[in-house]
């Protein structure tokens, strides 16, 4: 009985080549079966059917037909153009084959005189697949032929052939279908995924006032996949970006390996530095000393020979670089070293999934040994929650990967602290969690940190006071005979109170206190 | 009367491009009295003249001349709805065609 079961074929899989894509699909497309791909108006269903096509011909050179009930291909030409993919040097090159099955809107409608059938079109799809030796097509969009003849139930019946004969010719196609809405039927006359062994779909839904475009699979005949929805971008000169999110395994390695914060005091904090491929969260009302921790942690970086890399979201290169010196850190100096590479970007200049994408990149060119971003909670005003969780977690895994040390700053609502979005969604996924809070005593202000987490380190307990000078950041003695701290409302023990306390847990408190 | 081109694109012998070809063939007699030149075209055999004229349907019948250029599909069985497309059946005689069926 095992024996026969692994004696079944396999369904062998065609890697697509779309970015991100292939990691949802275990692999790729099961080769030689149809895919149905079904979305609303926009939802990029197009883009995705020309890069199916693009992606075989720039990767393993296989040649591919578009069938085109939409669009002319004139059309479909220029607009590719801008993801730089020239259709038209392809065609010469005999790698790419347009069936041309659009409206032509020069003629009157073709009059009906008895019965028909699609064999021409048949004809026109074997001979385009034969003559380039196709290996996928594209057929984009099955709804529009609906539209151009009369006889519905002879279309339906033709659809069904036209899946045959690509199965029979042996290519792994993708067929794009219409739907009415984000979440209604798969298809606009119902007929479309039963053609299909997979069904794909595409959705580009308004979820708090902004777009934000997934795909999921929802049907995949005869083998695995990812199930749910995932984000993806389309980018310019680039196409669909698929940003795979529970794809990403927990495989990075860990490692012993200590590296300085920037300040020796804090290295003592967290029991002689950060771990080099951890992830640290560093979360503080506006004003606390977050950004200066990011200047010391490059700063500490760049005068190990490390290169740093600071993604900012609230404040200007030129600031950055002013606040530095102030704390007679030279950026200026560490960057003409190309040891330090400073991006700024507005939180609204694009999506969060764009974000990553050009994160990546960047990360990717430059090959950091520290990422820094300031702040991560910046970001949360662009996205809404879900879509910003997912990008915490799709950022977080991508700087593992990298095996460097990841800083990233929250803001707390409040000046007191008190949770934060950002804090909800990534302190589980951060090794190391760094509080830095305002604490007033006797109607001052004054500054505290502590250590709330460091996983697999010993590290202090005490919640210290911070000063900041000319000279950046000094970490002095714990808070004596004061306690609520974090829950914002701190409050003077006097010494007998403390003295109890200390009684009440052991001798450990009572010299702390 | 001027001459007329008529190109019917068909697939191969299956029964519905024989009926085509016999309807066209019995119409024109009937119709054009000789002035009349017919091509079929077996689009199995020759895709890429399907592919330049962006033909879907089979059978397909295209007008070229006289002027204006008309397509017809089906098997030509709707004799009426041919002898339209070719600009024959003029419209008192369409007309009156109806007025009988009332």
């Amino acid at each position: 009985m095992t024996e026969q079961l692994q004696e079944q074929p396999v369904l062998e899989k065609l890697a697509t080549g779309i970015p991100g894509f292939d990691s949802l699909a275990v692999g790729g497309l099961t080769k030689g079966r149809a895919t149905l791909l079904s979305g609303t108006a926009g939802s990029a269903k197009t883009v995705f059917a020309a890069q199916f096509l693009a992606e075989g011909i720039r990767g393993p050179g296989e040649a591919g037909v578009f069938i085109t009930f939409e669009e002319s291909p004139a059309d479909i030409r220029r607009n590719m153009l801008g993801f730089g993919w020239d259709i038209a040097k392809w065609e010469e090159e005999g790698k790419w084959a347009f069936v041309d099955a659009s409206p032509q809107p020069a003629e009157e409608a073709a009059i009906e005189a008895g019965k028909y059938d699609l064999g021409a079109l048949m004809a026109r799809i074997e001979n385009a697949v034969r003559e380039t030796d196709a290996k996928r097509v594209s057929v984009d969009s099955l709804g529009a032929i609906f539209t151009q003849f009369a006889d519905a139930h002879m279309v339906r019946a033709e659809l069904f052939r036209i899946a045959t004969v690509l199965k029979q010719l042996n290519v792994t196609s993708i067929l794009t279908a219409e739907r009415a809405e984000e979440f209604g039927p798969i298809s606009r006359y119902g007929v479309e995924e039963f053609v299909a062994d997979n069904v794909i779909v595409l959705r580009n839904a308004l979820e708090a006032e902004k777009r934000r475009r997934t795909v999921e699979i929802l049907k995949f005949r005869g083998t695995n996949h990812q199930k749910g929805e995932y984000p993806f971008t389309v980018m310019p000169g680039q196409g669909i970006i698929v940003i795979p999110l529970s794809a990403i395994e927990l495989s990075q390695k860990s490692s012993d390996n200590r590296v300085t914060s920037g300040s020796p005091e804090m290295d003592k904090m967290c029991g002689g530095g950060f771990f080099r491929d951890s992830v640290i969260l560093v979360s503080g009302a506006t004003g606390c000393g977050k950004t200066l921790m990011v200047t010391e942690f490059a700063n500490g970086g760049a005068a190990m020979g490390e290169k740093c890399l600071i993604f900012a979201f609230e404040e200007s290169r030129g600031q950055l670089f002013r606040n530095a010196s102030g704390w007679g850190v030279d950026f200026e100096k560490w960057e003409n070293e190309g040891r330090l590479k400073v991006v700024c970007a507005y939180p609204e200049s694009a999506g969060l999934e764009d974000h990553l994408i050009n994160m990546k990149a960047v990360i990717d060119e430059f090959k950091p040994n520290r990422i820094a971003v300031d702040s991560l909670s910046a970001l949360e005003r662009v996205s809404t929650i879900k879509g910003f969780r997912e990008f915490v977690i799709s950022l977080t895994s991508f700087i593992k990967h990298q095996e460097v040390a990841g800083l990233f700053t929250a803001v707390t609502p409040t000046l007191m602290g008190g949770p934060s979005v950002t804090e909800t969604h990534i302190s589980t996924i951060t090794d190391s969690i760094i509080l830095l809070r305002y604490v007033e005593m006797f109607g001052e202000v004054h500054r505290g940190i502590t250590v709330l987490k460091m996983r697999g380190s010993a590290h202090d307990k005490d919640i210290r006071e911070v000063t900041i000078d000319g000279s950046g950041m000094h970490i002095g003695e714990a808070f004596s005979g004061v306690t609520g701290i974090l829950s914002g409302m701190p409050m003077h023990v006097v010494a007998g109170e403390a003295e109890r306390l200390g009684e009440m847990f052991g001798a450990e408190v009572a010299v702390r206190g | 009367m001027n001459d007329y081109l008529l190109k019917l694109y068909i697939t191969g012998q299956t029964p519905r491009s024989v009926q085509a070809v016999r309807n066209l063939e019995r119409i024109c007699k009937e119709k054009l009295k000789g002035q009349y030149r017919m091509v079929v075209i077996d689009v199995l055999e020759r895709p890429q003249l399907a592919e330049d004229e962006k033909i879907l349907a089979t059978p397909t019948l295209i007008k070229e001349l006289p002027s204006p250029l008309r397509r017809i599909i089906g098997d030509l069985s709707d004799t009426e709805k041919v002898l339209l497309g070719l600009d024959l059946l003029m419209v008192s005689e369409s007309a009156h065609a109806k007025g009988d069926r009332e």
